[in-house]
Protein backbone atom coordinates (compact mmCIF):
# COMPACT_ATOMS: atom_id res chain seq x y z
CA UNK A 1 0.00 0.00 0.00
CA UNK A 2 1.00 3.43 -1.13
CA UNK A 3 1.95 5.93 1.78
CA UNK A 4 1.64 9.36 1.72
CA UNK A 5 4.86 11.09 2.03
CA UNK A 6 5.63 12.40 5.54
CA UNK A 7 3.30 10.11 7.49
CA UNK A 8 6.42 8.17 7.93
CA UNK A 9 7.47 10.74 10.13
CA UNK A 10 5.02 9.78 12.34
CA UNK A 11 6.85 7.81 15.56
CA UNK A 12 4.26 4.59 15.43
CA UNK A 13 5.38 4.23 11.99
CA UNK A 14 8.61 2.39 12.72
CA UNK A 15 6.61 -0.28 14.84
CA UNK A 16 4.64 -1.31 12.49
CA UNK A 17 4.23 -3.97 10.16
CA UNK A 18 2.88 -1.25 7.24
CA UNK A 19 2.41 -4.20 4.89
CA UNK A 20 -0.63 -5.67 7.00
CA UNK A 21 -2.72 -1.88 7.01
CA UNK A 22 -4.94 -0.98 7.33
CA UNK A 23 -5.34 -3.05 10.30
CA UNK A 24 -8.76 -5.38 11.29
CA UNK A 25 -9.90 -2.98 13.60
CA UNK A 26 -13.34 -1.16 13.79
CA UNK A 27 -13.82 2.12 12.51
CA UNK A 28 -13.23 4.28 15.75
CA UNK A 29 -11.91 1.60 18.26
CA UNK A 30 -9.67 2.51 21.22
CA UNK A 31 -7.10 0.00 20.54
CA UNK A 32 -4.98 1.44 17.78
CA UNK A 33 -5.09 4.52 19.94
CA UNK A 34 -3.38 3.07 22.25
CA UNK A 35 -0.70 1.23 20.29
CA UNK A 36 0.13 4.79 19.22
CA UNK A 37 1.05 5.71 23.08
CA UNK A 38 2.76 2.36 23.26
CA UNK A 39 5.64 3.41 20.20
CA UNK A 40 5.74 7.02 21.77
CA UNK A 41 6.30 5.02 25.24
CA UNK A 42 9.07 2.35 23.99
CA UNK A 43 10.75 5.60 22.17
CA UNK A 44 10.76 7.46 25.20
CA UNK A 45 11.87 5.12 27.58
CA UNK A 46 14.80 4.34 25.14
CA UNK A 47 14.66 0.04 25.31
CA UNK A 48 16.59 -1.00 22.39
CA UNK A 49 14.17 -2.96 20.62
CA UNK A 50 16.31 -5.74 20.33
CA UNK A 51 15.79 -6.01 24.41
CA UNK A 52 11.64 -5.63 24.00
CA UNK A 53 9.33 -8.82 23.04
CA UNK A 54 5.07 -8.43 23.12
CA UNK A 55 3.07 -11.10 24.00
CA UNK A 56 -0.66 -11.04 22.94
CA UNK A 57 -3.48 -13.40 23.86
CA UNK A 58 -6.63 -13.68 21.52
CA UNK A 59 -8.93 -11.42 20.78
CA UNK A 60 -8.86 -7.91 18.98
CA UNK A 61 -6.68 -6.67 21.53
CA UNK A 62 -4.65 -9.69 21.00
CA UNK A 63 -4.00 -8.49 16.84
CA UNK A 64 -1.71 -5.94 18.48
CA UNK A 65 1.15 -8.27 18.39
CA UNK A 66 0.71 -9.27 14.85
CA UNK A 67 0.56 -5.36 13.80
CA UNK A 68 3.88 -4.45 15.56
CA UNK A 69 7.49 -4.84 14.22
CA UNK A 70 8.98 -5.94 17.26
CA UNK A 71 9.82 -9.56 18.70
CA UNK A 72 6.22 -10.24 18.76
CA UNK A 73 3.86 -13.76 19.83
CA UNK A 74 0.51 -14.44 19.25
CA UNK A 75 -0.60 -16.52 21.94
CA UNK A 76 -3.33 -18.87 22.78
CA UNK A 77 -6.46 -17.45 23.94
CA UNK A 78 -5.85 -16.66 27.73
CA UNK A 79 -1.81 -18.26 27.61
CA UNK A 80 -0.21 -14.32 27.12
CA UNK A 81 1.14 -13.98 30.56
CA UNK A 82 2.08 -18.17 30.89
CA UNK A 83 3.69 -17.25 27.56
CA UNK A 84 5.25 -14.27 28.74
CA UNK A 85 6.18 -15.80 31.71
CA UNK A 86 8.52 -18.53 29.99
CA UNK A 87 9.93 -15.59 28.01
CA UNK A 88 11.21 -13.77 30.71
CA UNK A 89 12.43 -16.98 32.61
CA UNK A 90 14.32 -18.12 30.21
CA UNK A 91 15.71 -14.33 28.94
CA UNK A 92 15.84 -11.85 31.76
CA UNK A 93 17.48 -9.42 29.85
CA UNK A 94 13.96 -9.47 27.57
CA UNK A 95 11.79 -6.69 28.42
CA UNK A 96 8.38 -8.36 27.86
CA UNK A 97 5.10 -6.60 27.65
CA UNK A 98 1.89 -8.02 27.61
CA UNK A 99 -0.47 -6.85 25.78
CA UNK A 100 -4.20 -7.88 25.41
CA UNK A 101 -8.13 -7.57 26.08
CA UNK A 102 -10.02 -7.93 29.09
CA UNK A 103 -11.69 -11.19 28.22
CA UNK A 104 -8.07 -12.57 27.33
CA UNK A 105 -6.33 -11.79 30.30
CA UNK A 106 -8.68 -11.88 33.40
CA UNK A 107 -11.59 -14.13 31.76
CA UNK A 108 -10.19 -17.01 30.17
CA UNK A 109 -6.42 -15.82 31.60
CA UNK A 110 -7.22 -14.86 35.15
CA UNK A 111 -5.51 -17.69 36.71
CA UNK A 112 -2.11 -16.73 34.84
CA UNK A 113 -2.85 -12.98 36.09
CA UNK A 114 -2.98 -12.98 39.70
CA UNK A 115 -0.35 -15.76 39.95
CA UNK A 116 2.18 -13.34 37.90
CA UNK A 117 1.15 -10.60 40.22
CA UNK A 118 1.52 -12.48 42.93
CA UNK A 119 5.10 -13.53 41.90
CA UNK A 120 5.58 -10.21 41.52
CA UNK A 121 7.31 -11.22 37.59
CA UNK A 122 9.03 -8.31 36.06
CA UNK A 123 6.56 -8.06 33.26
CA UNK A 124 4.68 -4.89 32.05
CA UNK A 125 0.56 -5.81 31.60
CA UNK A 126 -1.44 -3.46 28.93
CA UNK A 127 -5.03 -4.43 29.53
CA UNK A 128 -7.62 -3.25 26.85
CA UNK A 129 -10.81 -3.06 28.72
CA UNK A 130 -13.78 -2.39 26.39
CA UNK A 131 -15.94 -5.18 28.44
CA UNK A 132 -16.49 -7.62 26.26
CA UNK A 133 -15.44 -10.79 24.22
CA UNK A 134 -15.19 -8.51 20.92
CA UNK A 135 -14.23 -10.49 18.42
CA UNK A 136 -16.33 -13.29 19.06
CA UNK A 137 -18.84 -11.16 18.38
CA UNK A 138 -20.04 -10.17 22.49
CA UNK A 139 -20.04 -12.63 25.13
CA UNK A 140 -19.92 -11.65 28.41
CA UNK A 141 -16.90 -10.79 29.76
CA UNK A 142 -15.70 -10.30 33.86
CA UNK A 143 -15.44 -7.03 33.51
CA UNK A 144 -18.54 -6.12 32.19
CA UNK A 145 -20.33 -3.91 34.71
CA UNK A 146 -23.91 -4.66 35.78
CA UNK A 147 -26.49 -4.78 33.24
CA UNK A 148 -24.54 -4.65 30.34
CA UNK A 149 -26.33 -6.31 27.38
CA UNK A 150 -24.09 -8.57 25.44
CA UNK A 151 -24.86 -11.56 23.57
CA UNK A 152 -24.66 -14.27 26.73
CA UNK A 153 -26.47 -11.69 28.83
CA UNK A 154 -29.50 -10.51 26.95
CA UNK A 155 -31.54 -9.56 29.56
CA UNK A 156 -28.89 -7.62 30.79
CA UNK A 157 -25.32 -8.71 33.49
CA UNK A 158 -26.25 -9.68 36.68
CA UNK A 159 -23.25 -10.64 38.60
CA UNK A 160 -20.58 -8.89 40.23
CA UNK A 161 -17.71 -7.60 37.78
CA UNK A 162 -13.90 -7.58 38.55
CA UNK A 163 -12.33 -4.58 39.47
CA UNK A 164 -8.84 -4.31 37.82
CA UNK A 165 -6.58 -2.19 39.36
CA UNK A 166 -7.74 -3.77 42.84
CA UNK A 167 -7.28 -7.18 41.94
CA UNK A 168 -4.19 -6.47 40.35
CA UNK A 169 -2.85 -4.38 43.53
CA UNK A 170 -4.34 -7.20 46.02
CA UNK A 171 -2.62 -9.82 44.11
CA UNK A 172 0.88 -7.95 44.52
CA UNK A 173 1.70 -5.46 41.55
CA UNK A 174 3.64 -3.16 42.00
CA UNK A 175 2.43 -1.04 39.36
CA UNK A 176 -1.01 -0.07 38.97
CA UNK A 177 -2.67 2.45 37.05
CA UNK A 178 -6.04 3.25 34.83
CA UNK A 179 -6.73 5.29 32.23
CA UNK A 180 -9.15 5.56 29.23
CA UNK A 181 -8.44 5.87 25.42
CA UNK A 182 -9.17 9.50 26.06
CA UNK A 183 -6.14 10.03 27.86
CA UNK A 184 -3.50 9.43 25.17
CA UNK A 185 -0.92 11.71 26.78
CA UNK A 186 -1.63 9.75 30.44
CA UNK A 187 -1.49 6.64 28.97
CA UNK A 188 1.74 7.61 27.36
CA UNK A 189 3.38 8.56 30.96
CA UNK A 190 2.13 5.31 32.45
CA UNK A 191 3.48 3.24 29.67
CA UNK A 192 6.79 4.84 30.03
CA UNK A 193 6.23 4.76 33.65
CA UNK A 194 5.49 0.87 33.56
CA UNK A 195 8.23 -0.33 31.14
CA UNK A 196 10.81 0.97 33.42
CA UNK A 197 9.37 -0.45 36.71
CA UNK A 198 11.02 -4.03 38.20
CA UNK A 199 8.54 -6.03 38.73
CA UNK A 200 4.33 -6.52 37.92
CA UNK A 201 3.70 -3.43 36.30
CA UNK A 202 -0.37 -3.15 35.24
CA UNK A 203 -1.94 -0.66 33.31
CA UNK A 204 -5.71 -0.94 32.40
CA UNK A 205 -6.91 1.03 29.41
CA UNK A 206 -10.63 1.67 29.08
CA UNK A 207 -11.40 1.92 25.11
CA UNK A 208 -14.51 2.19 23.07
CA UNK A 209 -16.21 -0.42 20.81
CA UNK A 210 -18.29 0.88 18.97
CA UNK A 211 -19.17 -2.38 16.47
CA UNK A 212 -20.09 -4.46 19.77
CA UNK A 213 -20.20 -2.87 22.97
CA UNK A 214 -21.64 0.50 22.45
CA UNK A 215 -24.06 -0.71 19.87
CA UNK A 216 -25.15 -3.26 21.70
CA UNK A 217 -25.80 -0.99 25.04
CA UNK A 218 -26.51 1.50 22.70
CA UNK A 219 -23.95 4.07 24.10
CA UNK A 220 -23.34 6.22 20.72
CA UNK A 221 -20.47 6.17 18.93
CA UNK A 222 -16.75 6.45 19.72
CA UNK A 223 -16.49 9.93 19.61
CA UNK A 224 -19.72 9.70 21.78
CA UNK A 225 -17.98 7.23 24.23
CA UNK A 226 -14.41 9.61 24.12
CA UNK A 227 -16.46 12.23 25.46
CA UNK A 228 -18.06 10.78 28.01
CA UNK A 229 -14.80 9.76 29.47
CA UNK A 230 -13.68 13.15 28.86
CA UNK A 231 -16.32 14.42 30.97
CA UNK A 232 -16.90 11.57 33.33
CA UNK A 233 -13.19 10.26 34.06
CA UNK A 234 -12.16 11.86 37.45
CA UNK A 235 -8.23 11.69 38.47
CA UNK A 236 -7.17 10.17 41.88
CA UNK A 237 -3.57 9.68 42.17
CA UNK A 238 -3.16 7.63 44.99
CA UNK A 239 -6.81 6.30 45.34
CA UNK A 240 -7.69 3.53 47.50
CA UNK A 241 -8.30 0.49 44.53
CA UNK A 242 -11.34 -0.50 46.62
CA UNK A 243 -13.24 2.54 45.62
CA UNK A 244 -12.35 2.55 42.11
CA UNK A 245 -14.33 -0.41 40.37
CA UNK A 246 -16.99 0.06 37.66
CA UNK A 247 -20.06 -1.54 38.57
CA UNK A 248 -22.42 -0.16 36.75
CA UNK A 249 -22.66 0.70 32.58
CA UNK A 250 -22.74 4.28 32.63
CA UNK A 251 -20.85 5.38 36.21
CA UNK A 252 -21.06 9.17 37.23
CA UNK A 253 -17.47 9.14 37.77
CA UNK A 254 -14.71 6.50 36.09
CA UNK A 255 -11.46 7.22 38.99
CA UNK A 256 -8.32 7.22 36.64
CA UNK A 257 -4.84 8.05 37.71
CA UNK A 258 -1.71 5.81 39.23
CA UNK A 259 -3.32 4.23 42.05
CA UNK A 260 0.22 2.14 43.37
CA UNK A 261 3.85 2.63 42.58
CA UNK A 262 5.85 0.54 45.03
CA UNK A 263 9.24 -1.01 45.47
CA UNK A 264 9.26 -4.98 46.21
CA UNK A 265 11.76 -7.55 45.30
CA UNK A 266 10.84 -9.33 41.64
CA UNK A 267 10.87 -12.82 41.34
CA UNK A 268 14.00 -13.86 40.16
CA UNK A 269 15.20 -11.25 42.89
CA UNK A 270 13.59 -13.02 45.21
CA UNK A 271 14.61 -16.88 43.77
CA UNK A 272 18.44 -15.51 43.48
CA UNK A 273 18.35 -13.96 47.65
CA UNK A 274 16.43 -17.28 49.04
CA UNK A 275 18.67 -19.95 47.05
CA UNK A 276 21.69 -17.88 47.50
CA UNK A 277 21.41 -18.11 50.84
CA UNK A 278 20.11 -21.48 51.04
CA UNK A 279 22.69 -23.04 48.65
CA UNK A 280 25.49 -20.51 49.06
CA UNK A 281 28.42 -21.28 47.07
CA UNK A 282 27.16 -24.02 44.97
CA UNK A 283 23.78 -21.66 43.57
CA UNK A 284 24.75 -19.65 40.86
CA UNK A 285 22.24 -16.20 40.20
CA UNK A 286 20.22 -16.33 37.16
CA UNK A 287 19.68 -13.32 35.27
CA UNK A 288 22.04 -10.77 36.74
CA UNK B 1 -2.86 34.59 5.03
CA UNK B 2 0.81 34.09 4.12
CA UNK B 3 1.93 37.48 5.90
CA UNK B 4 0.52 36.67 9.33
CA UNK B 5 0.98 39.58 11.37
CA UNK B 6 2.76 38.34 14.55
CA UNK B 7 5.89 36.50 12.98
CA UNK B 8 5.42 32.76 14.30
CA UNK B 9 8.09 30.53 15.02
CA UNK B 10 7.42 27.36 14.17
CA UNK B 11 4.23 26.10 12.29
CA UNK B 12 1.56 22.79 12.51
CA UNK B 13 2.02 20.01 9.91
CA UNK B 14 -0.59 17.61 9.55
CA UNK B 15 0.16 14.34 6.81
CA UNK B 16 -2.76 12.20 6.35
CA UNK B 17 -2.64 8.84 4.46
CA UNK B 18 -6.11 8.63 3.07
CA UNK B 19 -5.88 5.06 2.12
CA UNK B 20 -5.80 3.85 5.90
CA UNK B 21 -8.32 5.99 7.72
CA UNK B 22 -11.88 3.93 8.54
CA UNK B 23 -13.45 7.77 8.45
CA UNK B 24 -13.87 7.54 12.41
CA UNK B 25 -13.11 11.79 12.68
CA UNK B 26 -11.99 11.13 16.40
CA UNK B 27 -8.86 13.57 14.65
CA UNK B 28 -11.41 16.23 13.51
CA UNK B 29 -13.55 15.83 16.84
CA UNK B 30 -10.20 15.99 18.87
CA UNK B 31 -7.88 18.74 17.28
CA UNK B 32 -8.12 21.10 20.17
CA UNK B 33 -7.85 24.19 16.81
CA UNK B 34 -10.48 22.93 14.44
CA UNK B 35 -7.22 22.67 12.07
CA UNK B 36 -8.93 19.71 9.69
CA UNK B 37 -12.13 18.62 8.63
CA UNK B 38 -13.37 15.54 6.55
CA UNK B 39 -13.50 15.79 3.38
CA UNK B 40 -16.41 15.10 0.81
CA UNK B 41 -14.25 13.12 -0.98
CA UNK B 42 -13.98 8.97 -0.40
CA UNK B 43 -10.99 6.81 -0.25
CA UNK B 44 -11.09 3.57 -2.55
CA UNK B 45 -12.68 1.93 0.68
CA UNK B 46 -15.57 4.07 0.83
CA UNK B 47 -14.52 6.21 3.83
CA UNK B 48 -14.54 10.13 4.12
CA UNK B 49 -11.39 11.36 5.35
CA UNK B 50 -9.64 14.75 6.72
CA UNK B 51 -7.95 17.12 5.42
CA UNK B 52 -5.77 19.83 6.55
CA UNK B 53 -7.94 22.93 5.65
CA UNK B 54 -7.02 25.52 8.19
CA UNK B 55 -3.15 24.92 8.21
CA UNK B 56 -2.97 28.35 9.60
CA UNK B 57 -5.25 27.53 13.00
CA UNK B 58 -2.58 24.38 13.47
CA UNK B 59 -0.64 24.44 16.06
CA UNK B 60 1.31 20.90 15.07
CA UNK B 61 0.44 19.52 18.78
CA UNK B 62 0.78 15.97 17.05
CA UNK B 63 -3.21 14.99 19.05
CA UNK B 64 -4.41 14.23 15.85
CA UNK B 65 -2.14 11.30 15.29
CA UNK B 66 -1.91 10.55 19.47
CA UNK B 67 -5.85 9.74 18.81
CA UNK B 68 -5.50 8.58 14.80
CA UNK B 69 -6.68 4.61 15.74
CA UNK B 70 -5.46 3.73 12.65
CA UNK B 71 -2.49 5.44 12.03
CA UNK B 72 -4.02 7.51 9.18
CA UNK B 73 -3.16 10.99 10.09
CA UNK B 74 0.16 12.46 11.75
CA UNK B 75 0.70 16.33 12.74
CA UNK B 76 3.99 17.94 14.44
CA UNK B 77 5.60 20.86 14.17
CA UNK B 78 7.91 22.53 11.80
CA UNK B 79 10.34 25.52 12.18
CA UNK B 80 9.63 28.12 9.85
CA UNK B 81 12.10 28.39 7.44
CA UNK B 82 12.83 24.61 6.93
CA UNK B 83 11.77 22.65 4.35
CA UNK B 84 8.72 23.93 1.59
S1 LIG C 1 -15.13 -5.43 17.54
FE1 LIG C 1 -14.81 -3.79 19.03
S2 LIG C 1 -12.82 -4.21 20.00
FE2 LIG C 1 -12.94 -5.42 18.08
S3 LIG C 1 -11.96 -4.13 16.52
FE3 LIG C 1 -14.18 -3.71 16.45
S4 LIG C 1 -14.47 -1.93 17.82
FE4 LIG C 1 -12.46 -2.82 18.27
S1 LIG D 1 -1.39 18.81 15.12
FE1 LIG D 1 -2.82 19.45 16.76
S2 LIG D 1 -3.62 21.44 16.06
FE2 LIG D 1 -2.66 20.46 14.25
S3 LIG D 1 -4.35 19.38 13.22
FE3 LIG D 1 -3.36 17.88 14.61
S4 LIG D 1 -4.57 18.03 16.53
FE4 LIG D 1 -5.07 19.87 15.30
Amino acid sequence: MSVVEGIKENPVEEFLRTDRLPHVWCSGCGIGTTVNCFARAVKECGIPLNDLAIVSGIGCTGRVAGYLRLDSFHTTHGRAIAFATGLHLANPELKVVVYSGDGDLVGIGGNHFIHAARRNLDITVILINNFTYAMTGGQVTPTAPLDSIETTTPYGVFEQNFNLPHLAASCGAVYVARWTAYHVMQVKKAMVEALNKKGFSFIEIIAPCPTIYLRRNRLGSAIDELKYYKEHSVIQHGADTRDVGIDIRRPEKIIVGKFVDIEKPDYLTAMNEHLGEVLGDKYVRWGE
Amino acid sequence: MATAEKKKKFRGVVYVAPERCKGCAICVEFCPTGAITMSDRFNSKGYHYPEFTYPDKCTGCGLCGMYCPDFAIYGFREKIGEGA
